[in-house]
């Protein structure tokens, strides 16, 4: 079927645009509620549940409030800056969304509709692109408001940014070579198994690259600037960060980018490592569409609205594992997730590139065709490394306290636990 | 060197992340799953109260809808916090009756000394805790509301042994 055209075109992709937006919102909405009841049941608290049935309406209440606080601009604050930061901290997961294939394509009267907003060539490398814009949302809130605690925030900010983004292009690499195309729909596709068509790889990219989608979890988690990887508004020490000066709804667009972000990490995980939109163990909605715009598979509407629920699962599972690590484990300290981001992650990413690389370049040596048992060849490397990395890390003394690095300085005594704390 | 830095060399089993990290998870995971929460739903479920809860007074009143106070004057001696105001009258009878008894109940302690105090077992503590105001001044219970109030009494001893032996 041909992909629509002309006034189709166009009227799709509004419709497409605006639909796509509603859910994201909704899902901002529904994960900034979930997030509160997730963290009540892990508390053995019921969480929000006076506001409408099951306290499902306290998003709306909660909004009203922002809206309905007084907003202060502080005198000495950079006003342009201080207003454009709160906007740029929601612009790149908001538009992170529109690249992000979200089901199987829809077959309509005036032909076939992707369900991706924009299905740009150049697929993650704008994803790579655009999410480094997010550090300037931190940065400008940072400086602009003229307060100690926000600079300071500011500054944690851009330098954890900036390192886990590095984190999570290196972590994207292994799935580069492996698909060997940076377009999204083509790395759906790719985790899909087919009878015609070039050869795909019939597996789940989180088997075969676990160890990638392992570091791409955790640069994630530290992009969104969440928990344990919250140090630009460490409570704690620096009040709120870069968001202390900021006050009603401005501090509510912060607040909501988090969760923007919380979305698009967790589709983009889901699309990169666990087959976007692919139902498991159902052959029915392998469907893609060719360089040459030839249609392998079946595409019907009852199919886009089941792989549509499938990549909403996936996303809120990611969203859910996020929030359980929220409320489990707490904050890194600056230097341990500086040592993380640069001594464990950056060198480790390196070996492991090399390693999949001369994996699968051996593989394509001894003939193994690409298919399933390509895949279950690196998943087994895979498996090895990841226990062997595990292992490692595990025992790599990461939460050691600062003065166990000063062992070495003369005049500071060793003392041994069993001499008690 | 201004004191000395001690460093605790601690054990793997102490200084493991990812174990950690999983044990964690597992134990947030376990409360998630646990449906049973403590929380109670206060405004539709209320506290079950003991009977001998000290709460808001009430006076009781006869049949006629008269409080049964005299006057005596012995629960506003015997208040610690100085909380009841009682002005005595005598009616046409020759009948002592409070004119005007006020207890504000901001000030009260809830000890129960008045009500354990009064010989004509008139002013009760009550086994009630809603009372809620949007002004101080209402706080002060006149005559008129504390005969109003309709809540159980405390027992300040139990009824079966009532000299506590």
């Amino acid at each position: 079927m041909e992909a629509v055209t002309g006034t189709a075109f166009v009227v799709a992709t509004i419709l497409k645009t605006i639909v796509f937006f509603i859910i994201l919102l909704l899902g901002v909405a529904l994960s900034t509620y979930m997030e509160r009841k997730v963290a009540g049941f892990m508390q053995d608290r019921s969480g929000p549940n006076r506001v409408g049935p099951l306290g499902i309406l306290q998003v709306m209440a909660d909004g009203l409030k922002f809206i309905l606080k007084e907003e202060v601009t502080p005198g000495t604050a950079h006003k342009k800056f201080f207003i454009l930061a709160p906007a740029l901290a929601l612009f790149p997961a908001t538009v992170l969304f529109g690249v992000i294939p979200l089901g199987s394509p829809l077959p309509t009267r005036w032909g076939r509709v992707d369900m991706i907003v924009a299905d740009v060539p150049i697929g993650f490398l704008y994803v790579l692109a655009i999410a480094s814009l997010a550090v300037y949302g931190v940065v400008m809130a940072g400086w602009s408001s003229n307060s100690k605690y926000s600079f300071l925030g500011g500054l944690r900010g851009s330098a954890q940014m900036i390192s886990y983004e590095i984190g999570l292009a290196m972590s994207l690499v292994p799935v580069l070579m492996l698909a060997g195309n940076v377009e999204m729909p083509v790395l759906v596709s790719m985790q899909q198994s087919f009878t015609a068509g070039p050869a795909t790889y019939g597996m789940w990219f989180i088997l075969p690259l676990m160890l990638s989608g392992f570091f791409l979890v955790v640069s994630g988690l530290a992009e969104t600037n969440r928990v344990p990887f919250d140090l630009p508004e460490a409570e704690a020490e620096i009040v709120g960060g870069y968001h202390t000066e900021y006050s009603s709804m401005k501090f509510g667009m912060f607040f909501l980018g988090e969760y923007f972000h919380l979305i698009t990490t967790g589709a983009l995980i889901s699309v990169f490592f666990l087959g976007g939109w692919d139902i498991p163990f159902w052959q029915g909605d392998n469907i893609r569409v060719l360089a040459d715009g030839t249609v392998i598979g079946d595409p019907t509407w009852w199919k886009t609205l089941l792989t549509l629920v499938a990549f909403t699962v996936k996303t809120t599972f990611f969203v859910v594992f996020f929030m359980f690590i929220r409320w489990t484990i707490p904050r890194f300290r600056y230097d341990q997730l500086m040592d993380l981001g640069w001594k464990v992650f950056i060198p480790a990413l390196m070996a492991y590139i090399m390693l999949m690389a001369i994996a699968i370049f051996a593989l394509d040596a001894a003939g193994v065709p690409v298919g399933l048992r390509f895949s279950a060849a690196l998943f087994g490397l895979n498996f090895v490394l990841m226990v062997i990395f595990l292992f490692v890390l595990d025992r790599g003394r990461l939460v050691r306290g600062a003065t166990a690095r000063s062992r070495a300085v003369p005049g500071v005594a060793a003392a041994t636990a069993s001499e008690g704390d | 060197m201004p004191g000395e830095v001690r460093i605790v060399d601690r054990p793997e089993s102490e200084s493991s992340y990812v174990r950690a990290i999983s044990k964690g998870l597992g134990i947030t995971f376990k409360h998630f799953m646990h449906a049973d929460k403590p929380t109670q739903q206060y405004p539709d479920e209320k506290w079950e109260l003991g009977p001998r809860w000290r709460g808001t007074h009430r006076m009781a009143v006869h049949e006629d809808g008269r409080a049964k106070c005299v006057g005596c004057g012995l629960c506003p001696t015997v208040c610690p916090v100085n909380c009841i105001k009682l002005i005595p009258a005598e009616d046409e009878n020759g009948e002592r009756y409070a004119a005007v008894y006020e207890i504000d109940e901001f000030r009260c302690i809830f000890c129960g000394f008045c009500q354990e105090v009064c010989p004509v077992e008139a002013i009760h503590l009550g086994v009630h805790y809603e009372n809620a105001e949007y002004s101080r001044e209402r706080w002060v219970y006149d005559l008129a509301r504390l005969c109003e109030n309709d809540h159980p009494v405390t027992a300040l001893w139990d009824p079966a042994d009532p000299s506590s032996e």
